[in-house]
């Protein structure tokens, strides 16, 4: 009988609470309501822009459309202009991506393998480009580009990247010094001896070895650029308007594609959410195919530094 | 035969090789900026046809931002943004804990549930945001719906219910803005060696006393380094009405680019001592604890 209490309470309260059945439950019933806030806003919007005019009006159908109306995609893709635009919101991210990481990866590398002068005041002066808000050093810079030509064009967002000054370079300069620096230095002085040029050493020896520390940072560049928001608006106009400006403008791109405002009431909750979610779509479809490399690339390239 | 080079200057020259690009990008995105900027925060800036006219002004921009309605709207959403951001930073560091806790634990599908609580990083931008919120997905509709809400309104004292109302009409965004700060504690959770625990154990701690004694202390650093990325998570984002004050105020013809400038200064100032007070908290938290 005692024996049999025991097993009972060892099976709910487990021999230190932890790995009882009691704790268990709760962490799944946790995880599962907190997941369910999380995807709320997704389900929310993939129900209601499959929803026609009087599908969203009806009371009676909460998520699943009474058919499964896609007319929403159909203004939502008129609106956004949307291969057009996407083509002009890759030009601002993949590029600016893909040279942010080459670039921090260089200074990155730098960083972690040489003893130079000021190398502590210049390690501070990146972290302290991360830490200063962009309002302070933006109106100057969209001074420049304005003198240069350069603003409405991409090279306004392309050209801080090429020099370390991109979207968060500061992060992914900090990211492969870490990874860098795990390599031993004792490798690099070998093939030093060996009479290995350090551009050699740098292409054949670090990149190689840190392949996972590239697919991070390129991803993290790409999701970053595609969301930013704050310098494209600066930086971009309406001609080179990227589609997360068209979405922060769809009104008005409605209106100008609708010819007028009669159009307007047929502007519902189910076109917006079209349009949100073709927007959102790309990434999605990046962090799922290379899923693995975002969630474990921050294990994996010591961005959490010592 | 050349002879070779001393060691020291060598690895100056690779390393200014390497990060001699960033350095060249600092001092032309970075350095010259920032000195224009306290250049123009000081001047009257003109847009005019043959370029841009400045006068002096002294700190007339910065006194100016107390005097005229667009400073008072832009003081106004910088206490308001400073309020919001008291609230949220603790909210948004403690909330990503538990959610690493949870995750840390061996449950089936953890890999899913990483993935999910993840997936507000790749999405969130402003705009995308800001249609949710208007569309109604944001989510407030679940609080609403249990009377969550008419609760706290109705038991707290008004002064106090209304920034826990704000929070919980924000409690999506607050969650939506955790996703890389969680990532960061499991990879810390990891580190910790597990020996530690048992040893506790047989020692006679509970789990309680096992979290506040080994888990907390671990992650101690880690705290401070989300506590700083929430910060700059928060006060970078577009949509946040501080930002949005200073973007509308550069292209005011009252206010132009000096005050603008003037009040982008402001702000860093109070970006700067928020981020300062942090790090001195953690620090003199930390000191405490050795001694």
């Amino acid at each position: 009988m005692q024996n049999r209490k025991a097993t009972i309470q060892k099976f709910f309260l487990g021999r230190h609470f932890t790995d009882g059945m009691i704790f268990k439950v709760a962490i799944y019933v946790l995880l599962i309501s907190i997941g369910f806030v999380y995807l709320y806003p997704m389900l929310y919007m993939i129900s209601n822009s499959l929803k026609s005019q009087s599908d969203i009006i009806n009371p009676m159908i909460n998520w699943i459309p009474s058919e499964f109306f896609m007319g929403n995609y159909q203004s939502a893709f008129r609106v956004l202009n949307y291969f057009s635009t996407f083509y002009k919101s890759w030009l601002v991210t993949l590029l600016p991506a893909l040279i942010q990481t080459a670039v921090t990866s260089l200074i990155g590398y730098g960083f972690a393998t040489f003893n130079f002068k000021f190398k502590k005041v210049w390690l501070v002066l990146v972290l302290l480009t991360f830490i200063i808000p962009p309002q302070v050093y933006m109106i100057p810079r969209y001074v420049m580009f304005f003198r240069l030509y350069l603003y409405r064009t991409p090279f306004s967002i392309i050209l801080p990247a090429l020099f370390g000054q991109g979207l968060n370079s500061a992060i992914f300069i900090l990211i492969f010094y870490q990874f860098f620096r795990m390599i031993p230095k004792s490798l690099n002085e070998a093939a030093e001896i060996d009479g290995a040029s350090q551009g050699y050493i740098f292409f054949k020896m670090a990149v190689p070895l840190s392949v996972p520390a590239y697919i991070t940072s390129f991803l993290f560049g790409l999701v970053w650029y595609w969301n930013e928001t704050y310098i494209s608006s600066l930086f971009l106009d309406s001609s080179n308007a990227n589609l997360q400006l068209k979405l922060a403008n769809f009104v008005s791109e409605y209106q100008a594609v609708s010819g007028g405002n009669q159009n307007l009431v047929m502007l519902n909750e189910g076109v917006r959410l079209a349009a949100t979610l073709l927007i959102i779509l790309p990434m999605i479809i990046v962090y799922f195919t290379m899923q693995r490399w975002f969630v474990e690339g921050v294990e994996k390239t010591g961005i959490t530094g010592e | 035969m050349k002879k070779p080079m001393a060691r020291a200057t060598r690895e100056n020259i690779y390393g200014y090789t390497f990060i001699g690009i960033w350095v060249l990008g600092f001092l032309i995105f970075m350095v010259y900026p920032l000195l224009t900027s306290i250049f123009y925060s000081l001047n009257d800036v003109r847009f005019t046809a043959d370029g841009i006219r400045t006068t002096f002004v002294g700190f007339d921009n910065y006194l100016k931002i107390f005097q005229i309605e667009q400073g008072f709207v832009f003081v106004e959403s910088l206490t308001a943004f400073l309020q919001q951001m008291v609230l949220q930073i603790p909210v948004i560091v403690v909330f990503s804990i538990l959610i690493a806790l949870l995750l840390n634990q061996k449950i089936k599908g953890r890999g899913i549930f990483r993935s999910i609580f993840f997936l507000p990083v790749i999405i969130s931008s402003g705009p995308v945001i800001n249609e949710l919120i208007s569309q109604g997905a944001g989510g407030t509709n679940i609080f609403d719906s249990y009377g969550f809400i008419t609760i706290i309104e109705s038991t707290l004292n008004p002064g106090l219910a209304k920034p826990i109302v704000d929070l919980f009409s924000q409690i999506i965004i607050i969650f939506w803005f955790s996703g890389v700060q969680i990532l960061i504690f499991i990879a810390g959770l990891q580190k910790i060696d597990g020996q530690i625990y048992e040893a506790a154990q047989i020692d006679g701690a509970g789990p309680w006393q096992s979290f506040w004694k080994i888990t907390m202390p671990s992650l101690s650093s880690l705290i401070f380094v989300n506590t700083i990325y929430t910060i700059v998570l928060l006060t970078t984002f577009s949509e946040n009405k501080v930002i949005l004050s200073i973007k509308s105020n550069m292209f005011n013809t009252v206010t132009g680019f000096g005050m603008a400038s003037a009040m982008a200064w402001l702000y860093a100032l109070v970006v700067f001592i928020t981020i300062g007070l942090v790090a001195f908290l953690f620090r003199t938290k930390n000191s405490r604890r050795r001694t």
